[in-house]
């Protein structure tokens, strides 16, 4: 059975589903409903909501429960998400599972509150200080931004590190059908390392200090030998891949006008196919190197190339050189959408 | 190394890779005597199981070496913050912030005095030395008028910077907070008043009372660039001239109640077992068709595309149903996009309608040119249809306005609109579905649901083509 719901609600009802307890959030638009639907429904289930006084303090106050062993989250836009950065380093920093929702609208500044995919840096590299990544997801539809808001909360469990959702305006505030699992996810144990306020958990430190250079050397090797088993948990798929020619690569809302753009060249006689990563950090490396083999590559994002570029440096870390030389890219900013008229007469160009 | 056992405290701090039994506050800092003195309440309170302590950054980062308790280290100015995030995720807990004058009082202000004014369950203790102590002793927001830091060189002057702080007077105008108080540990007189308040702090939060905030003056011998002695004189002598101590607040009354709220026994009891239909089911025979309804606000142009969504879920169909957002949302104009397709749904953005359904004149001018070849346009027939649709695109004129006025129902335009799709057959989708879908519409309202179902088929019937 299905729910047809907002993908913004979709994400608040993943996150119920994850076992996650608590929210923190100031609003901002297009994410704002998630923080309407949190409200509502978090102490419907006993849950704590809390409306934090800028995200500066959502952020603060996460690392503060999950600094406790609870899971929680926000979700932001843009200008919020600039402001969290610092806290998500601190996350990163302390070992703190912990996920933010981006649901990226238009900038740079105020920008607008349409859609973009331009906040790819901060939201895949880690855009805060510090040598640290984020396990970031691309959801494309109101399943995904339900399924991989759940995956947000195992992956952050698991590796102990702050999860990023990646979405966009568009996508926030559409409604599609929503299949809702049968069980909840169980709750992880943290009490190993988390400050419970329980005997157990008394000599606990949440920390992310090390004063001694040598010591925050040793952590911070730790680190990047933690993010390189994570890519064990990379994520990608294909569509029409197998005998294209030209290969559209996408993410979130970008990877379905590529759909229907390899749809629509296909009818004109053109061989196109579809790769799209579904986490973008851990990056789908491998699985991007096998479909883009010996095929021309087009990019379609709503950015002004950031993703085009870490494609670019995929493929050539994968030992394509020739075909990370041959990415092209159809985009728009501003919250103007690639159109697919815009996307196929490209990709004809390309050929 | 020979340890003295202190209370509260652990016996010796591994700090910088080494085991030292000496904290690494400088002689006379307050700190070291305040450190002391929370250990030491903790423990004679038998809350070092219980307590969360939340640590700042500045003088106070390394507490966590000393107090046996649980720790939490927050980013600067975010202990109050951290915290709250602390406490509501452990309200059994005794959660205790501890932080300086910059960070609380500058950086973190806000973040402290909202957590104040929501009455978090944590206690906030707050040590004021006039100045940012690791740093290298600059101005802080308590900074004395003339006193010399290294970012007033010249002496703080209030012409340029404004005046102290009164970080207690300020947060007592706020209604949470149950105890504000302001303490010093300057001399021995002081040191055991400020235990008796730190332990008040403590059995507050043990009880679960409320939020606590406690303002502890403290020498800064260093930065003040004193020996002790004259540091605590200055304290005493200096701070407390601007800093008055006292009681600003001490009230023993019960936590409010939290109002109740509708409870779910689960997220299944929540969510799975109301409005579901099944899983859309793939029927490749089943063409795709975009959907574009455009209007003003108050037309029901939103609900009218819901409408379609939900007949074509229904019939299992791949729905996606797609708002104009935004400050174009609230002004005039309003536009929906649906798509229903036997397949997964690629692109979510209609460019090209199947069906275009317009209600008012600048919407049929903004979006006919767009309409596919063997498309159709709907539009009411209030609208000057100046600009003609493309070669290949139907036009129906629909006095949806006029019937909805006629049959003294004008919010139902939208009811009208959908019997032309109906009547013309412009949606894919069989009427008892579209019929269905309207009375599911009216949900909250079931008598308007049979209503429009009657004003829909009168429509269907009465109209004009």
């Amino acid at each position: 059975m299905t729910k047809f719901v907002k993908s913004n609600e979709a994400v608040v009802m993943g996150a119920l589903y994850a076992g996650c307890d608590l929210y923190f959030g100031y609003p901002i638009t297009p994410a704002s409903e998630i923080a309407h639907g949190a409200a509502k429904w978090f102490p419907m289930l006993g849950r704590t909501f809390v409306q934090a006084e800028c995200e500066t303090a959502s952020v603060n106050m996460m690392f503060g429960a999950a600094g406790a062993g609870r899971l929680c989250m926000t979700a932001t836009s843009g200008p919020g998400f600039s402001l969290m950065q610092e806290g998500i380093s601190y996350l990163a920093g302390a070992e703190l599972p912990a996920v933010v929702v981006n649901v990226n609208r238009a900038g740079p500044g105020l920008g607008n509150v349409y859609p973009e995919q331009s906040d790819y840096t901060p939201a895949v590299k880690g855009g805060g200080h510090g040598s640290y990544q984020t396990f970031t997801l691309a959801p494309a539809s109101a399943q995904e931004m339900f399924d991989l808001t759940m995956k947000a909360f195992e992956m952050a469990s698991k590796w102990r590190t702050p999860a990023v959702v990646f979405a966009d305006g568009l996508q926030g505030q559409m409604m599609e059908s929503v299949q809702l699992p049968d069980a909840e996810m169980p709750r992880p144990d943290f009490s190993d390392w988390a400050a419970q306020g329980e005997p157990k958990t008394r000599q606990n430190l949440v920390k992310s200090i090390y004063l001694d250079a040598a010591q925050q050397e040793e952590f911070n090797n730790h680190l990047q030998e933690k993010y390189a088993r994570m890519e064990a948990d990379a994520m990608g798929e294909s569509y029409l891949a197998d005998d294209a020619e030209n290969l559209i690569v996408a993410f979130g809302i970008s990877s379905r006008i590529a759909r229907t753009t390899a749809e629509e060249l296909r009818r004109e006689g053109v061989k196109a196919g579809v790769f799209r990563p579904v986490t973008l950090n851990p990056f789908p490396r491998r699985q991007l190197a096998e479909v883009a083999k010996g095929r021309k590559v087009m990019t379609i994002e709503l950015d002004a190339g950031q993703f085009a570029d870490d494609v670019r440096l995929n493929l050539a870390k994968a030992g394509l050189g020739a075909e990370a030389a041959s990415v092209r890219m159809v985009h728009r900013m501003g919250g103007e959408v690639v159109s697919v008229d815009d996307a196929v007469k490209s990709a004809k160009e390309m050929i | 190394m020979a340890t003295i056992e202190q209370k509260g405290m652990y016996r010796t701090f591994p700090r910088s890779g080494k085991d030292v039994s000496f904290t690494h506050y400088c002689p006379g800092c307050g700190h070291g005597i305040i450190n002391k003195l929370i250990a030491e309440a903790c423990a004679e309170l038998g809350l070092q199981d219980r307590t969360i302590f939340v640590d700042p950054v500045g003088c106070g980062v390394f507490t966590y070496y000393y107090w046996d308790a649980a720790h939490i280290s927050a980013a600067h100015g975010r202990a109050s913050a951290a915290a709250t995030g602390a406490c509501r995720a452990r309200p059994d807990a005794v959660t205790i912030a501890y932080q300086g004058d910059g960070d609380l009082g500058a950086i973190g202000f806000n973040n402290a005095f909202q957590a104040a004014s929501r009455g978090e369950r944590f206690g906030c203790i707050f040590v004021n030395n006039s100045l940012y102590g690791m740093t290298g002793g600059q101005m802080a927001p308590t900074t004395l008028d003339g006193e010399t830091t290294t970012t007033t060189p010249f002496g703080r002057d209030p012409a340029l910077t404004g005046h102290p702080l009164h970080v207690c007077e300020v947060f007592s105008q706020l209604k949470a907070p149950v105890y504000i108080a302001r303490v010093s540990v300057a001399d021995t007189r002081r040191i055991m008043q400020a235990k008796q308040a730190i332990r008040k702090v403590f059995e507050i939060e043990r009880d679960g009372r409320g939020y606590a905030l406690l303002e502890i003056l403290a020498p800064c011998p260093t930065n003040f660039k004193m020996s002790p002695d004259k540091a605590a004189a200055f304290c005493m002598n200096e701070m407390e001239k601007e800093f008055p101590l006292g009681v600003f607040r001490d009230e023993t009354r019960e936590p409010l109640a939290v109002r109740p709220v509708p409870r779910a026994a689960s997220c299944r009891e929540l969510f799975a077992e109301k409005d579901a239909v099944p899983a859309a089911a793939d029927d490749p025979a089943f063409p795709e068709r975009r959907f574009k309804f455009a209007g003003y606000g108050g037309q029901g142009i939103l609900s009218l595309g819901l409408c379609i969504a939900e007949a074509a879920r229904l019939e299992r169909r791949h729905t996606l149903w797609f708002p104009s957002y935004g400050p174009e949302q609230r002004g005039g104009s309003a536009n929906c996009s649906v798509v229903v397709s036997g397949t997964p749904i690629g692109s979510p953005t209609v460019e090209h309608p199947d069906v275009l359904v317009c209600m008012n004149r600048p919407a049929y001018e903004r979006f006919v040119g767009d309409v596919k070849k063997g498309g159709t346009v709907v539009v009411d027939e209030t609208v000057p249809v100046e600009v003609q649709p493309p070669e290949g695109v139907s036009l129906v004129r629909w006095p949806a306005i006029r019937m909805a006025e006629e049959f003294g129902v004008p919010k139902a335009a939208n009811t009208m609109m959908l019997a032309a799709l109906k009547k013309f057959k412009l949606t894919g989708l069989s009427d008892a579905s579209l019929e269905e879908a309207l009375v599911a519409s009216f949900r909250k309202k079931p008598e308007l649901g049979e209503k429009n179902r009657e004003l829909l088929r009168r429509a269907e019937s009465g109209a004009r083509s």
